[in-house]
C-alpha cells in the first residue's frame, strides 16, 4: 500500500478550510480565541497607548490634545474596540485561574461561564466607554 | 522527555506562574485605576498630572508596566509558537518581540519619572 493511501484513512487535521467552515466552535472556543485576539490587540496597540499617555501627561497643551483627538469618531471606535479587549481579556482571564484551580470545569458549567464572560466584557465596554466620555 | 527547541518555551512551570502573577498585579491595578477614574472628579490636566506626580501611583504604574511586560512576551510567544513554524522567522520575531517590550518598558519609566 502506498503512503498515500494510509495517509487518507486519518483523521482530519485542522486545516484552514476546517477552521472557518466545517468546525463550530463551542461558546469555550470563542471565548479562548478571542483572549488570544483581545491579547495581542493590546500588544500591538501599547504604542499607541503609550503614545497618548505620553503627550497627555506632557504639559496642558498635550493634555487638551489628546482630548480633542480621542474625541474624533475613529479614535473613540478604535478607544472603544481596545477597552473591549482589556475587558474581555480581564473577564476571560479570571475564567482561567478558576479553571486552572479546577472550578467550572464541567461541560455546563464551562458554557455557562463562558457566556457570563463575554456578556459581562461587553456590558463593561458600554457601561465604562459611557463613563469616561 | 520534551523535545527541546531553542525557539520553545523554558518548559516549567515558571512562565504559566508568571503569566497568572502578573495578570492578578495588572487585575488589582486595573481595578484601582477605575476607583480612582471613575470617583466623581473631573479628569483636568492639573488632576491627572498631580496623579501621575505621586509616589504610590509611579510605584503601582511600574509594577503595572514590568507585569505587562513579562505577561505580553509569554502570550505574544505562545502565539507565535502557535503560528510560526520556521525557527529561523521565529526566532526573529521572537527577538524583535523582545526588543518592543524592553522600548516599551523603558518608555514607561521615561514617561512616569521624565
Amino acid at each position: 500500500m502506498s503512503q498515500a493511501a494510509v495517509k487518507k484513512t486519518r483523521p482530519k487535521y485542522l486545516s484552514l478550510q476546517a477552521l472557518l467552515f466545517e468546525i463550530r466552535l463551542p461558546v469555550p472556543g470563542w471565548v479562548s480565541i478571542l483572549h488570544r485576539v483581545s491579547g495581542a490587540l493590546l500588544f500591538l496597540a501599547m504604542v499607541w497607548l503609550l503614545w497618548m499617555l505620553d503627550r497627555s501627561l506632557s504639559s496642558e497643551e498635550g493634555f487638551e490634545r489628546v482630548r480633542h483627538y480621542a474625541g474624533l469618531w475613529p479614535v473613540k471606535l478604535s478607544l472603544l474596540v481596545l477597552l473591549w479587549a482589556y475587558a474581555h481579556h480581564f473577564c476571560a482571564g479570571i475564567r482561567y485561574l478558576f479553571l486552572d484551580l479546577d472550578k467550572g470545569i464541567d461541560k455546563a458549567t464551562a458554557r455557562l461561564t463562558s457566556w457570563i464572560v463575554l456578556a459581562t466584557s461587553l456590558a463593561l465596554t458600554a457601561v465604562l466607554g459611557w463613563k469616561l466620555w | 522527555m520534551v523535545n527541546r527547541v531553542v525557539t520553545g518555551a523554558h518548559y516549567g512551570l515558571r512562565d504559566w506562574l508568571a503569566q497568572r502573577v502578573t495578570a492578578a498585579i495588572m487585575a488589582v491595578y486595573t481595578v484601582i485605576a477605575l476607583v480612582v477614574l471613575l470617583s466623581g472628579v473631573p479628569i483636568t490636566y492639573s488632576v491627572w498630572h498631580d496623579l501621575f506626580s505621586q509616589g504610590w501611583m509611579r510605584v503601582a504604574t511600574l509594577l503595572f508596566a514590568a507585569s505587562l511586560a513579562w505577561h505580553a512576551w509569554v502570550g505574544v510567544r505562545d502565539i507565535l509558537m502557535d503560528y510560526v513554524k520556521p525557527d529561523g522567522l521565529r526566532l526573529a520575531l521572537q527577538v524583535a518581540v523582545l526588543l518592543v517590550i524592553a522600548a516599551y518598558f523603558g518608555w514607561a519609566i521615561e514617561i512616569l519619572w521624565g
